[in-house]
């Protein structure tokens, strides 16, 4: 047993039901208790989705159980294909419905269902949300996806977009117009958007387009080995990468490369005088595989941030992620526990987080700006505004994204001259931002220590001791780099076997580390 | 003033036919009782012992909660708890000396049974017996499950309450209990009014705190505050106390004769009932009628959610004007929603459980102004044009009593007001 509050993953079979949402003319009948149905509201209110997620849930109960929930399953199987008439059905078992072994897949087949009927494997105890999306994804293209001849033009599918993806919406728009701009087509985008009838015409397609490893990966490695589609390897997120990707496609297709980037505005405004400040910001990333190993590159070329930790919580993409945290020479943080994250960003007392709800929540404890990158997230990150993250529009949405919640340039100046100002001081804030300041210690409530505590205190040398006018000039130290010249002095002094810090302490640290 | 409500001329629908249908059920199950009694009891932490669907679920309840530092958490089974028996007690030890280790501030635990744990027949009853030997005097472990095949939606209050009732103190005390989780805010409104009248000593379960002197026995009378505590309500049947039937306290009337039933039981005399009532019950007239002016004459149809449905129609349709087409509830208990049942003119289906297609289907066909439905149903009946209500928030919105009469209305007024106001297509 693991004892857990925050997720950043759902069990595999929501994964399925953002397939199965994601698409239409697909229906999913999941033998599951009373009460499994809350996932609907993850689309209907976070993403807000105007129907009911394809789904019929068995909503079996403590008198079903025994030879009753098979017979339950069969006739929610019945009355779901009778009433939605699905060109396809898939189906499979939530966490409760695997311990009662009623096997599915097995009853479905002897009922002579006149649709494809797809069983659904996903072990629910030692897997997640991800693998549920891309193991219901592979196994639909599996059974539906036949070889037929490539389309006269060059065509590609995109594969990857889901329900509840960050962005996906957004990216399937800026991508599309992308390939279009290259001469290149869109046969089939799935799952999102797609019906089981189209992925029967993903054969059509040239190449794939492999937008979300996470969810897709599986299904391209199987439509490269059956069906002769290579698939592109880069995910355009940022400029390089977008650069990237239109040469990968191009060596796919021997299509030119062509990129429009008359609209491109991230590489002027990370030029501009005001975005100097940028430079070495230090930078914690936290998300999913996919959009981390993106947004270091962003980060650290394009922004000119200093990476100082990532990580990401699917260990599906963990080798990636740890070689890449090598050539960015930081420790690569794998983990689903948001408690190991919290401890990672206190140790590193980075100036900016980016990644994912939870970690915006820890940064709003600490004190620390953050931008959102990956999902797990919430409904004001499915935006009404077009926002994509992929290709030159989603690098400006990027550019803005990030630097919204850091002090600006000039505000950042302004700071530092009139810090001791009694209306212009640090603890208000940025001032486009109501609660960024960091909140005063409280005193001790019960709740004070968390759900979890971390076993140890503070994690600063405790033995040291800040002399009260220290203390006053760490105060004058503007909010935004406060924790770190608390922690770098305090460090500096234990390695020196200083236990007292005075004010000349704090300045020794501070040329110490002086960048 | 001091009449009591009339019954509608019609009749009440305390005999009148329920349709029962059973089928797929969109509703919440008990462990989301949770997220609101967390914050009622304030030394006790909720350890579910689940899944991560459990996990999820929590989480996507909680919202933003989750981060507020809950004191609740999911044991997540892993493959090898499903493996042997033996080993899941061993490995649930573990991780509640971990989680007690860390967390001194915690007076009482509950192991929370899931779905997962019910169908592996964990036995969470000998593991918190168990466990409240090990952690005496400090600790106190109790067991209840909040499974979606045994309990919906408020059913997990019910089932945690029911849990502390044989556990504790008795006492001879001729006392007034009441029974349910109320906002901090409503409760002290209906202990004060209780308090004015001269009625006392008034116990509150929960307690807020384990160590409280709640105690339990042949002179206890108890009055439930919420529709859904049918375990406790024979749990503390069994422990000698008395229930005091009566409407719940949904607008001025529900208000009214809720403490009326009280009040008659201690023998407060008219008087000083009127004294104690005039002022507040004009002042949720007052409130209601100015809140409910859009509703009047209106459709509503209730889908089945946490059994506040029948007195909520009650209320609608006797101080709002409103129209019940169906009010659909998981669960009907007669012994305790009799007296609402009474109240309420028959006309409107009432219905139990929930084959959630056909339920839609007779939805869409009565066209009502109004649908109070959960948030899987919210926004797909709105796109249908549909306004509707959800009614997750009637249970964690201060709604009871008189001073929330208005606002309670306004829940229902808001979304019908919005639908008006909203102007979106082009001009003509």
């Amino acid at each position: 047993m693991k004892l857990t509050v925050w997720t950043y993953e759902g069990p595999p079979h929501v994964g399925a039901m953002r397939v199965a949402t994601g698409m239409t003319g697909l229906h999913y009948v999941l033998h599951a208790p009373q009460g499994d149905t809350y996932a609907d509201l993850l689309f209907t209110m976070i993403e807000r989705r105007d129907h009911r997620p394809p789904v019929s849930y068995t909503t079996f109960q403590a008198r079903d159980l025994g030879s009753d929930t098979a017979n339950l399953f069969k006739q929610s199987l019945q009355d779901a294909y009778e009433r939605f008439q699905p060109e396809a059905l898939i189906v499979g078992a939530s966490c409760t419905a695997e311990l009662i072994q009623d096997d599915p897949g097995g009853m479905a087949e002897t009922m002579g269902i006149p649709v494809p009927v797809i069983p659904l494997e996903l072990p629910s105890y030692q897997r997640k949300e991800n693998f549920g999306a891309d193991e219901t994804f592979f196994q639909i293209v599996r059974t539906l996806a036949k070889p037929m001849a490539r389309s006269a033009q060059v065509s590609c599918n995109l594969i990857g977009p889901t329900a509840l993806g960050f962005r996906h919406r957004d990216d399937i728009t800026e991508i599309t117009s992308l390939l279009s701009d290259m001469g290149i087509s869109v046969n089939v985008v799935a799952p999102m958007t797609a019906s089981p009838s189209d992925i029967a015409r993903m054969g059509a397609a040239h190449f794939n387009v492999l937008m979300y490893p996470e969810t897709a990966e599986s299904a391209a490695r199987w439509l490269e080995r059956e069906l002769g589609q290579p698939y592109t390897k880069i995910v355009p997120i940022g400029v390089g990468a977008t650069r990237d990707f239109v040469a990968e496609v191009a060596a796919l297709t021997g299509v030119a490369p062509y990129l429009d980037d008359s609209r491109l505005r991230l590489p002027w405004y990370s030029k501009s005088v005001d975005s100097t400040y940028l430079t070495g910001k230090r930078v914690f990333l936290f998300g999913d595989g996919t959009h981390v190993v993106a947004a270091a590159r962003v980060a650290r070329d394009e922004m000119g941030f200093e990476v100082v930790g990532l990580g990401c919580y699917n260990r599906e993409m963990a080798r990636p992620v740890r070689a890449l945290a090598r050539d960015y020479g930081v420790e690569a943080l794998i983990t689903d526990d948001y408690l190991e994250v919290e401890r990672a960003i206190e140790a590193l007392q980075p100036e900016m987080i980016l990644g994912t709800q939870m970690e915006r929540h820890i940064g709003k404890r600490l004190g620390i700006p953050c931008a959102v990158i990956s999902a797990p997230v919430h409904v004001q990150d499915f935006p009404a505004r077009y926002s994509p993250q992929m290709g030159i529009e989603g690098a400006n949405v990027l550019f803005d994204t990030w630097v919204h919640p850091l002090v600006m340039g000039l505000e950042e100046h302004l700071l530092h001259m009139f810090r001791d100002d009694f209306e212009f001081h640090d603890a208000a804030g940025p001032s486009h931002h109501g609660g960024h300041a960091p909140v005063a210690p409280q005193a001790s409530t019960p709740d004070a220590g968390g759900s979890m505590p971390p076993e140890a205190g503070p994690a600063g040398p405790v033995s040291v001791v800040w002399l009260p006018a220290a203390e006053k000039e760490l105060k004058k130290i503007p909010f935004f780099v406060r924790g770190k010249a608390r922690r770098n002095t305090e460090t500096f002094a234990s390695e020196r076997g200083v236990d007292e810090i005075s004010v000349e302490t704090l300045y020794e640290a501070k040329a110490h580390y002086a960048r | 003033m001091t009449e009591l409500p009339r019954i509608p001329a019609s009749g009440g629908c305390r005999e009148e036919p329920i349709l029962k249908q059973r089928g797929q059920r969109e509703v919440f199950c008990g462990l989301t009782g949770i997220i609101w009694l967390h914050r009622k009891m304030q030394d006790a932490f909720f350890l579910v012992v689940g899944s991560r669907t459990c996990a999820h679920l929590l989480q996507s309840a909680a919202g933003v909660m989750i981060f507020a530092e809950p004191r609740f958490g999911t044991a997540i089974l892993e493959e090898t708890d499903l493996a042997g028996l033996a080993d899941a007690q061993e490995e649930l030890d573990k991780v509640v000396d971990q989680l007690l280790a860390r967390r001194t501030d915690i007076k009482q635990l509950f192991l929370v049974g899931s779905c997962p744990s019910e169908v592996i027949k964990l036995d969470l009853s000998r593991a918190a017996e168990r466990m409240t030997e090990r952690y005496a005097p400090s600790v106190r472990v109790l067991n209840f499950s909040g499974s979606g095949i045994e309990t919906t939606f408020t059913q997990g209050e019910d089932a945690c309450l029911a849990c502390m009732v044989p556990v504790l103190p008795e006492t001879d005390t001729r006392q007034l209990l009441l029974v349910g989780a109320l906002p901090d805010v409503v409760e002290e409104q209906a202990v004060s009014l209780l308090e004015e009248m001269g009625i006392g000593p008034i116990k509150v379960l929960p307690a807020p705190r384990a160590e409280s002197d709640l105690g339990c026995g042949e002179n206890t009378v108890f009055a439930l505050t919420q529709p859904f505590l049918g375990d406790t309500h024979a749990a503390l049947e069994r422990r000698g106390a008395r229930h005091l039937p009566a409407p719940f306290p949904f607008g001025e009337e529900g208000t009214t004769a809720w403490l009326r039933a009280i009040a008659d039981e201690f023998g407060v005399d008219p008087e000083t009932f009127a004294r104690v009532t005039d002022a507040p019950r004009a002042r949720a007239r007052k409130a209601i009628a100015q809140a409910s002016e859009m509703l009047r004459g209106k459709s509503i149809f209730f889908f089945p959610d946490s059994q506040l449905e029948i007195p909520l129609a009650r209320f609608l349709t006797r101080e709002c004007g409103m129209e019940a087409v169906e009010v659909g509830s998981p669960f009907v208990h007669k012994g305790i929603i009799g007296p609402d049942l009474d109240m309420l003119a028959q006309g409107p289906t009432i219905s139990e459980g929930q084959d959630v297609d056909l339920q839609l289907d007779r939805c869409r066909a009565a066209r009502p102004d109004l649908t109070v439905c959960g948030l899987g149903l919210a926004n797909p009946l709105e796109a249908e044009g549909l306004a509707t209500k959800w009614a997750i928030e009637l249970v964690f919105t201060p709604v009871h009593f008189y001073e929330q009469a208005g606002d309670l209305a306004g829940l229902f007024s808001r979304p019908v007001r919005r639908a008006d106001l909203l102007k979106v297509e082009a001009a003509e």
